[in-house]
């Protein structure tokens, strides 16, 4: 380089694509965006304010898990399942360690499946809190979104307790727990568990007959029950469609078919509906909670298990379990080593995630944040 | 004092003293000792009550109680580099701001903060009492608006557009059944006056806030949607439009634009004070008598502040209208409303009212 050469900063406008087909302009939302929970990016075409078309881009946070589970023995890999949906570490966990067990053939004890089944409920009701403070503020509640994240924060803390962390808890494993709950976990669980009722009734003061709440949510993102299916869309998206599918229920696992609760599902299949569905969960989970805690049984916490866990040759499994965003499933197949052959996950965000486009089509920009924030999607496990 | 006032008075002849020199002393002590250190500290009240509102502290590092957080924040936001998108329009991206804040600060000029010379110390409370001055605020407030749209096309940014677009839609909304609304008040006052409106409020022993409750609901409603406050904040929806019109301004214009946003707040207070609520005037003269002990600049502050509270208290509670809810609701509900209101003013005034 013998002289230094100015920049040319002039762009080439002839690519544009602003006012490029005629009233029609096409907008990138994401991945860089307030509204999209992530690193989600949508392709727009829009019409003013309408949008006509969406084309949602995933793979900005690909770290390629599901090939990390065939470089680990069995029993490694549970960390690796808190970094898909991280707001619900401890399904996925649950997920992951039930279709080992299922694969190698391990019979959980009594107490290890009621600490499960405590955990999975708060986790559900964390999970919840957070998409519905990201909900909130996305429709412009700034308020809710700080007393969600206050009482997150306790459960935060009752899983600090248990496990050392916060997040990604890593709190299962194959044939058990890793370890017994700490003394007086019990008693604060309780406390929680007592507490919550009053502070869903607060955030429901806040939302559910605000009249703006209303008006932004009502008849919003309809999903009609058949194209639910269709897109085999599962969880609070599914029930909020009017389809009382819920896998605690329909296939039992862990302590579930020993406690009571009920399914809340929607009747119109809108945004509305599916707040109204996801709320009723968050007082369920709280009863299961409750219930757990008073039939919490004494005695081993981790199965006999031997200490290299291997699979049967050409042996697979799948099993799916009911996490706060829909079903999640690992599919595991054993080649006869440590290692799983091949792992591959049913992550219910990216299933969910499918529907968008569906959802969106000819409504304004102002509702495909609450079409987002209703599909509640994690990007760690979109994309895994 | 006075004998220094007088000798200027001398040395500069009337004409100057009185069209040039008072002015500028008055407007420079509003602007630096008034206005400006208001707006600042509005956005340290506004961070603290929303604060409490929202079980945090708000901001409490920069000096006991957050106090000097104002000074930090503009301090940053002056050495704050200032950049200019490569394809924004370079001279309607630096106007824009400069309208905003310029056209909000100027309503300040007709605003009477307390009575005229004589009443309460030698000098008027006001700048200047223009014989036109509700449509002089009219008038400059919609000037306000079009910063925003400038500012939202010149950026060259899609977000932006929309933002402008958005603050457009808005505007032509509410500018509308805003002005309806004070149509009724100038009625009853029989003046355009601020000061005048103010004097009528005097002499009918009724702030208009009482005759005319539906145009003070209808103006301070569309005033909350003029000055891009939620559950209004469309322009700048920060979920949908990352920042509206202001997503590429950085640095001293984004600081305009955001003293645009307050100064404008606290006009649509001071106006909605003025003409409802009876400006400088203490409550009660005749039931409360001693309250008019206080002098009347503050009565002024303490009704700006009920304004500035609702503004802070609306944006803790409300979540944001839609686009086409919000276009609803201005015509479909204020401008009908506002136009019911006038008849029933202009019958009332004709057959109840002493001429």
């Amino acid at each position: 380089m013998s002289q230094h050469q100015p920049v040319n900063l002039q762009f080439d406008d002839s690519h544009d694509g602003l006012f490029s087909s005629g009233e029609e302009m096409e907008l990138n939302f994401g991945p860089q965006h307030p509204a999209t929970h992530g690193v989600l990016r949508l392709k727009l075409r829009v019409n003013g304010e309408r949008i006509i078309d969406a084309y949602p881009i995933i793979g900005y946070l690909h770290r390629g898990t599901e090939k990390l589970f065939e470089l680990h023995p069995f029993f490694q890999n549970v960390p690796h399942t808190d970094r898909m949906d991280y707001v619900a570490a401890a399904t996925n966990n649950l997920a992951y360690v039930g279709a080992v067990e299922k694969l190698v053939g391990l019979v959980v004890p009594p107490r290890a499946r009621y600490m499960r089944t405590i955990l999975c409920e708060l986790q559900r009701i964390s999970s919840h809190l957070l998409w519905l403070a990201t909900h909130a503020i996305d429709i412009g509640a700034m308020t809710p979104f700080f007393y969600m994240f206050r009482e997150r924060e306790l459960i935060l803390d009752l899983f600090e307790q248990y496990c050392g962390a916060r997040l990604t808890l890593n709190c299962m494993r194959p044939g058990g727990m890793p370890h017994d709950l700490p003394v007086g976990w019990t008693d604060k669980c309780r406390e929680l568990v007592e507490m919550f009722p009053a502070k869903f009734d607060e955030y429901e003061g806040l939302l559910t007959n605000n009249r703006i709440w209303k008006l932004r949510t009502v008849g919003i993102g309809v999903l009609p029950p058949e194209v639910a299916i269709d897109y085999g869309v599962t969880g609070p998206m599914l029930r909020g469609s009017g389809i009382a599918w819920d896998l605690r229920k329909a296939m039992p696992y862990e302590a579930y078919g020993e406690v009571e609760f009920d399914v809340p599902v929607g009747k119109n299949c809108d945004t509305y509906d599916r707040y109204l569905v996801r709320m009723e969960e968050m007082r369920q989970a709280n009863r299961i909670i409750a219930q757990c805690l008073d039939k919490l049984p004494a005695g081993p916490i981790m199965a006999k298990r031997p200490r290299v866990m291997k699979a049967a040759k050409d042996a697979e499994v799948y099993y799916g379990i009911e996490s706060p965003k829909g079903e999640i499933g690992f599919y595991i197949v054993g080649d006869g080593t440590p290692n799983p052959y091949r792992c591959h996950v049913r992550a219910p965000s990216f299933i969910n995630l499918q529907s968008l486009p569906e959802l969106v089509k000819g409504t304004l920009m102002a509702d495909l944040v609450a079409i987002i924030g209703t599909t509640d999607i994690v990007l760690g496990e979109v994309d895994r | 004092m006075g004998s220094l006032l007088d000798s200027l008075h001398q040395t500069l002849g009337d004409t100057l003293f009185t069209f040039a020199f008072s002015p500028l002393v008055k407007i420079a002590v509003l602007l630096f000792g008034g206005i400006l250190p208001l707006i600042t500290y509005l956005v340290l009240a506004e961070r603290k009550i929303l604060g409490y509102m929202q079980a945090r502290l708000g901001p409490n590092r920069v000096g006991p109680w957050g106090i000097l957080q104002p000074i930090a924040d503009v301090m940053k936001l002056l050495v704050k580099e200032d950049t200019l998108p490569t394809r924004a329009v370079k001279w309607a991206f630096i106007l824009a701001p400069c309208l905003v804040v310029g056209s909000a600060l100027v309503i300040f000029a007709v605003i009477p903060i307390g009575p005229k010379a004589g009443e309460l110390g030698p000098l008027n409370w006001f700048i200047t009492d223009v014989n036109t001055g509700l449509l002089f605020v009219v008038a400059f407030a919609t000037i306000g608006v079009y910063g925003l749209i400038i500012g939202g096309w010149a950026s060259n940014n899609k977000f932006s557009l929309m933002g402008g677009l958005r603050s457009a839609a808005q505007m032509i909304s509410y500018e509308v059944p805003q002005g309806l609304a004070l149509v009724g008040p100038l009625m009853l006052a029989g003046t355009m006056s601020l000061v005048g409106i103010v004097n009528a409020q005097k002499n009918m022993e009724w702030w208009f806030v009482f005759p005319q409750i539906i145009s003070f609901f209808i103006y301070f409603v569309a005033g909350v949607a003029e000055s891009n406050r939620n559950p209004f904040d469309l322009p700048e929806a920060e979920s949908e439009l990352v920042a509206g019109f202001h997503t590429e301004y950085s640095g001293m214009r984004f600081a305009l634009f955001f003293l645009g946003e307050y100064a404008n707040m606290i006009v649509i207070s001071a106006v909605a004070t003025t003409v409802f609520l009876g400006g400088w005037l203490a409550p009660f003269p005749h039931w409360l008598p001693f309250l008019s002990v206080i002098p009347g600049p503050i009565w002024f502050f303490l009704k700006i502040s009920i304004f500035l509270f609702s503004y802070i208290w609306f944006r803790g509670t409300f979540p944001r209208y839609r686009f086409d809810q919000l276009m609803d609701l201005g015509w479909k509900w204020m401008i009908p409303l506002a136009l019911f209101n006038l008849v029933l003013t202009a019958a009332i005034k004709l057959y109840f009212l002493p001429h």
